[in-house]
């Protein structure tokens, strides 16, 4: 059995194409029947998400697969197969469980490391389990899919750094303060990314909330979302020193904080430090401010190279994600090579065995005066040339079921004596463990 | 005698391992080789506790009496009491500072003559060990202190000038670096100054005077000066983060002056030789 994938993500195909082709996630029960009765496909899977669409399978034939779900995927849509065979990819053998471990890992994410895409892949194959599409080869894969991801989030730090403005505020004050949640943050002005950081800030623990605004009423307001307490704008600064974040994106022509201004909050406060955050363009607070010892203070520009920063830190957590990957390729391998060698070696001794039951009787048939003792020297000579025949190609399929030519001597041995069909033996699966989806 | 000298170096060797662990850890950013020498370095505490407790049964006095036990010895108090900081702040980083400290000390005490010396009666007196020991603790804890003060200025100086290296994230917040330098600074400074006020008692019982202005002693003193003026602005107007970093890194400076310095280039009754009479 093989794993072969067709599709499309962000990477290969701009939005307009894929929303052509991205499935409703409230119909998937037609695609996944309609893509189950393709000839060769044993198994099916359907992911799709606003940035990718996967079709992913287990086949006996993956080159023949890999063609009909093109073909399935253009008609399904309506769309001619030749409009978007640039934009599709195809993935067979090791290079699909590496293509899937690695989207469920994130790290194929229009933005790395991102954790939706992990939910979205067990939504899909809730589906698949559920419209039974999915069988013995695919449930087993996709755990292991579902493994690896959750691998690379706790050994490597891939999702660890902020990679938004308003969330690397977050980060920065962590790593001034440690802790937020006995820390006061006050907003001055008002403004989208204000508002957001300051829920992020709320989300933290941080407990007190001051919020000032030329205009009163706009500071009550949001002071109410926040459970805080709106401050007139006149004496704002007389409060400066009560907190230890200070947010602003006035639309003040001239900055409203200056360096004296703030030495005199320090020396208030007994110079426990402050993370000031200016949003604003033109800025509300003098730069030489940052000069000031305790004193951070960080304009727009300098969150924006926080987060090129932390994107960069993630872009070298990813090359630890890709050996981890790597490594889980390997076992998931061998256990589908696995998967056909041992079936294969006990249908072989089994035919052996049967030859030799059948034959043992015809001679013992015709040769009705021999003694218990001969009989069971017979019978063992007979066990002991099956061992005999049986030696060589046994070990030689063991030793050969992690390699790729060890596919080829199943088949072989398989038409060389007849054996049967293998069969999908259901009883294997374990069933889909919830605990870590979220 | 020799069975001690052995674990002396198995423990050298240790804790180089470990150096060279947190070497790689940092430069590489693998977090498991950084765990990793932390476990090898308890493992290399204990061993260095034994080898303490065999030397002072084989000699049958405290262990600090020669300038290469008390190497030994300080590197067991560096190595311990930054082990009982890990189980508090579990800040790894830190004994990647701390670690080569023992190391460079164990190291020099091995240049040193590891012979036990003939016990200069003076110092057969149940102070001495008790000035030594709290002295010794009191630099170890001042010693985590400038390693905490030096991992507060680089971490100061990446979110002053908003460019962040690999280090950004691993090392600590600013606030819990600071934190440890107060920890630090209240437990180093009683221990500094029971550790002059047992060795003045203890002056007094061998000399007959509690203090000599012997070059160690004055040195001492202008470090705990140093200290106390530290203790007292953190306490009264609010000195901290990076002036109380760079002042934790001046007085461990002025500590290992007091230690080496005194001992190698000016005399007094501290020096070693005079305990040995060689």
């Amino acid at each position: 059995m093989h794993i072969v994938i067709v599709g499309l993500s962000h990477k290969t195909a701009p939005v307009e194409i894929r929303e052509k082709l991205a499935f409703a996630p409230t119909a998937m029960e037609q695609p996944l029947r309609q893509m189950l009765e393709l000839p060769s496909v044993a198994e099916g899977l359907i992911v799709s998400t606003c940035n990718r669409v996967e079709l992913c399978a287990a086949t006996k034939e993956p080159d023949a697969a890999i063609a009909e779900m093109h073909r399935f995927l253009a008609e399904y849509h309506e769309i001619a197969p030749e409009e978007i065979c640039d934009n599709l990819y195809d993935y067979q053998g090791e290079e699909a469980i590496r293509h899937l471990f690695r989207v469920a890992s994130s790290l194929d994410s229009m933005i790395l490391g991102e954790p939706q895409i992990l939910g979205q892949i067990k939504t899909a194959y809730g589906y698949a389990a559920e419209f039974k599409t999915a069988g013995l080869i695919l449930n087993r894969f996709l755990h292991k899919a579902f493994s690896v991801a959750k691998r690379v989030r706790t050994e490597t730090a891939i999702a660890s750094n902020a990679v938004s403005v308003s969330f690397a505020a977050v980060e920065l004050a962590r790593k001034i303060f440690d802790r937020l949640d006995n820390k006061g943050v006050m907003i001055i002005g008002a403004g989208e990314m204000c508002e957001l950081a300051a829920r992020h800030f709320v989300a933290n623990g941080v407990s007190k909330v001051l919020v000032t605004n030329r205009t009163f009423e706009r500071a009550e307001k949001l002071a109410l979302e926040f459970d805080g307490k709106a401050i007139p704008f006149e004496n704002f600064v007389d409060h400066l020193a009560d907190v230890d974040i200070v947010m602003t994106s006035t639309g003040a022509p001239n900055f409203i904080l200056g360096k004296r201004q703030m030495e005199e909050v320090l020396k208030r406060r007994k110079y426990r430090p402050m993370f000031l955050i200016d949003i604003a363009v033109p800025r509300d607070i003098d730069p030489k401010v940052n000069k000031l010892d305790n004193m951070y203070l960080y304009d727009v520009d300098d969150l924006q190279g926080v987060v090129q920063a932390n994107l960069k830190e993630r872009k070298k957590e990813a090359g630890k994600a890709e050996v981890i990957i790597e490594q889980e390729i390997g076992q998931f391998h061998q256990w589908l090579a696995n998967l056909e060698v041992k079936p294969t070696i006990i249908a072989l001794r089994q035919k052996l065995e049967e030859i030799r039951r059948q034959e043992l009787e015809k001679t013992f048939g015709n040769l009705k005066d021999l003694s218990s003792k001969q009989r069971k020297s017979i019978e063992a000579m007979a066990g002991a040339i099956i061992n005999k025949i049986l030696h060589q190609p046994t070990s030689l399929l063991k030793r050969t079921q992690d390699d790729t030519s060890g596919e080829d001597y199943v088949d072989a041995v398989r038409a060389l004596f007849d054996l049967p069909a293998l069969a999908n033996d259901d009883k294997e699966i374990k069933p889909l463990d919830d605990s870590d989806q979220g | 005698m020799t069975t001690n000298i052995l674990l002396f170096k198995v423990t050298l060797l240790i804790y180089f391992a470990t150096t060279i662990l947190y070497l790689i850890g940092v430069i590489s950013r693998r977090d498991r080789f950084r765990q990793n020498a932390v476990y090898l370095l308890i493992g290399g505490f204990i061993l260095h506790c034994i080898t303490l407790v065999v030397r002072w049964v084989a000699t049958g006095a405290m262990p600090v009496a020669s300038l290469h036990e008390s190497l030994s010895f300080f590197a067991w108090a560096l190595v311990g009491i930054y082990l009982i900081f890990y189980l508090r702040y579990r800040t790894v980083m830190l004994g990647a500072f701390i670690t080569p400290l023992a190391l460079v000390l164990m190291i020099i005490g091995t240049t040193t003559s590891a012979q036990a010396p003939a016990l200069n009666p003076m110092l057969d007196s149940w102070w001495f060990p008790v000035h030594v020991t709290l002295a010794f603790l009191g630099h170890a804890v001042f010693a985590i202190a400038a390693a905490a003060g030096i991992m507060y200025l680089l971490q100061e100086r990446m979110l002053k000038s908003k460019k962040f290296s690999g280090l950004f994230y691993r090392l600590p917040s600013l606030d819990t670096l600071d934190s440890m330098n107060y920890k630090c600074l209240t437990f180093g400074f009683p221990l500094m100054t029971m550790g002059i006020i047992s060795g003045a008692i203890w002056a007094n019982s061998a000399w007959g005077g509690y203090w000599r202005w012997d070059p160690k002693e004055t040195w001492a003193l202008i470090t705990w000066f140093l200290y106390a003026a530290l203790l007292h602005g953190r306490l009264t107007i609010g000195w901290r983060g990076r002036r109380a970093a760079i002042f934790a890194i001046i007085g461990f400076s002025f500590l290992l002056f007091t230690f080496f310095g005194v001992n190698l280039f000016l005399s007094g009754e501290h020096s070693f030789r005079n305990f040995t009479g060689q």
